[in-house]
């Protein structure tokens, strides 16, 4: 439905959102997308990530720019802490996830976002990656992500944009739902 | 089974109009049909309410209240209007319903094939063929369980029931039972099965909550009341999801109770995520509950706040109620061991679709759902009754069948007007404005 009298800016483009949509629905072979990294080990438990070409619309796609991650692990793990440790940036994308569609959806219900602020705290019991308790996973034992967010709308409908934007997350899903991984080595 | 079979012999005629399936809304249709003499048949592939007879658990209750189970010339005259009538009560009624208006049911005949060759419909059953210048479908929206890939996964010491099959607590071997699915189907199941003594969990996606009764009446009362019901599909938002949508968590019983999944906690059931695969001999259910629990809870709220609104300032109302946020363990469980001494039976309450694998008009979408606008289905003459959410909300309700028989055939009468037949002696006049056809109010 087109709203006639939108008045909040929260710097979404939700017509455009809403007209691939509509264009998805009708051609949706084009939205296969591809999502790639490619990463390259540096020295201890550093990597530096990148990422820049992914496909969708039915042909190769780039980012305006390569973007590059490091990773490693703090210093009481002995390493050189030349980055975020990996399961911190599982955190950073979802917080990336849930926030953007908390922007969506709300431009989309015309609600005004003044502020959005997350905290996420991820509590893991790291006898499993060490390998001391068989009975513990390697993972995070649960997820709490705490937002704070100033809008001009009612709790209600605050309340509703953050379950909306948990419906419609990729990385919600990918981390809630069991995902195959092929892990392979090439020669 | 033998009083039709002179008019097999006779099939070579062509009628105008052919309507598969002798359930609540093909009745309707016929109803409707006969008043306006336009010649017509009913095939069923078994018998009258087949759907309800055979193929439907032994504790069902309709949904709607009896006074909602309304159709064309018929209206509830029970001593119990606010009650919810059993299966066989229904079939029962549509019985009835077709005995006294004479609807020319042909039963155990079942539809093979329905082509359209050279501007007519020809549909081949079990007993012969029929041709037609118009066909409605009214074989129902659940002809067939619908089931998650992940079933192929279960072990085989798991025994899998879909709700064709699932008849009672009595049929289940002892052990736990998973049941899939938090729609009326699921949670129904979750309930009788806990309260039979067994370890039961159930599987919870997205769902509708809502209370069976509210501020002094029975809940689609409400929502009958306030339009809700009426809500037509040209002025729905999202018209394919409002199709999709699974069915509200309500059950018809004698105590009129209210059946969520904090009544289902409160009598046992372990509530988890949906269903998302099978690993290593266990069942995996997502993380998402608590938000699928608050979207629920939302949209409940959302839907009393509509029916406050709508009485709002009326003092012979109840007051308004609260119903409790739908509670959610601090770690909802994530697997659940499959076999053995854990869950031995899985129940697929997963939806229902259709069955049109006997269609050969080009009318289904990549997913296998019928193109149709309100029922006017994407192929001149062929109309279809009976679909959630075909023309309003409450489509999907005999009640609700009724009004769209009454725009279906209306659009029929009209097509059939405008295509007179050209190979028979009898030209048929119809005028939709005649006495006798005006929906009464």
């Amino acid at each position: 439905m087109t709203n006639t009298a939108v008045t909040a800016n929260n710097g979404v483009n939700v017509e455009a959102l809403l007209g691939a949509r509509e264009a998805l629905t009708a051609a949706p072979e084009a939205a296969r997308f591809v999502w790639r990294a490619a990463s390259e080990w540096k020295s201890g438990t550093h990597t530096q990530s990148s990422v820049q070409r992914f496909f969708g619309l039915g042909e190769e796609q780039s980012h305006k720019q390569e973007y590059v991650y490091d990773t490693d692990h703090p210093e009481i793990f002995a390493s050189e802490d030349k980055g975020s440790t990996p399961v911190e940036m599982v955190l950073v994308g979802l917080a990336g996830c849930l926030t953007a569609g908390i922007a969506a959806v709300a431009q989309n219900r015309d609600i005004q976002l003044n502020s959005v602020t997350a905290t996420i705290e991820a509590p893991m019991d790291i006898q499993g990656i060490l390998g001391i308790d068989a009975d513990v996973r390697n993972g995070f034992d649960s997820i709490t992500v705490n937002y704070r967010i100033d809008a001009d709308a009612s709790e209600e409908d605050i309340a509703a944009l953050v379950a909306q934007s948990q419906k419609r997350s990729a990385v919600f899903d990918i981390i809630t739902n069991p995902t195959n991984v092929h892990v392979v080595v090439n020669k | 089974m033998n009083r039709h079979d002179d008019k097999i012999a006779r099939h070579a005629g062509i009628i105008d109009v052919i309507v598969i399936g002798a359930g609540h809304a093909g009745l309707a249709a016929s109803f409707l049909l006969s008043r306006k003499g336009v010649s017509h048949v009913v095939l069923e592939r078994g018998e009258i309410g087949n759907a309800w007879r055979e193929r439907r658990w032994d504790s069902l209750r309709l949904l709607t209240p009896n006074w909602q189970t309304q159709l064309p010339g018929f209206r509830y005259a029970g001593n119990d209007p606010d009650g919810f009538m059993t299966s066989q009560e229904l079939v029962g009624l549509l019985e009835n319903y077709a005995r006294q208006n004479a609807a020319p049911v042909h039963t155990h005949t079942e539809v093979t094939s329905v082509r359209r060759v050279r501007g007519l419909y020809r549909v081949a059953t079990s007993r012969g063929e029929w041709r037609a210048r118009a066909v409605i479908l009214a074989s129902g929206a659940c002809n067939e369980a619908v089931i998650p890939k992940v079933a192929s996964d279960l072990p085989d010491s798991v025994t899998q029931l879909t709700p064709m099959q699932y008849r009672s607590p009595a049929q289940l071997e002892a052990g736990g039972v998973l049941v899939v699915g938090a729609s009326a189907t699921g949670v129904q199941f979750a309930d009788e099965i806990a309260q039979a003594g067994f370890d039961v969990t159930i599987a919870v996606g997205e769902h509708v909550r809502m209370p069976r009764h509210y501020r002094g009446n029975d809940i689609l009362f409400w929502m009958d009341r306030c339009g809700i019901l009426a809500e037509d599909y040209r002025q729905v938002e999202d018209l394919a999801r409002a199709r999709r949508l699974p069915s509200s968590q309500l059950v018809g019983s004698n105590d009129r109770a209210i059946l969520d999944l904090n009544s289902l906690r409160e009598r046992g059931v372990q509530v988890a995520g949906r269903l998302m695969g099978i690993h290593n001999g266990q069942a995996q259910f997502s993380g998402s509950l608590r938000n699928v629990c608050a979207l629920a809870d939302l949209k409940m709220r959302r839907l009393l706040q509509a029916i406050d609104e709508f009485v709002a300032g009326d003092n012979s109302i109840p007051p308004a109620e609260k119903f409790a946020e739908t509670a959610v363990d601090a770690s909802p469980v994530l697997l659940k061991k499959l076999g053995g001494d854990a869950i031995r039976t899985v129940i697929w309450a997963t939806g229902f679709r259709p069955d049109y694998s006997w269609l050969d008009v080009p009318v289904l979408d990549r997913k296998g759902r019928i193109r149709h606008d309100g029922g006017v289905v994407d192929a001149p003459g062929l109309y279809v009754l009976g679909l959630p959410m075909m023309r309003t909300r409450k489509s999907s309700f005999i009640f609700g069948a009724q009004d769209d028989a009454f725009a279906i055939t209306d659009h029929l009468f009209n097509y059939l007007n405008t295509h007179k037949r050209s190979d028979a002696n009898v030209v048929y006049q119809y005028d939709s404005g005649a006495p006798g056809y005006r929906r009464s109010a």
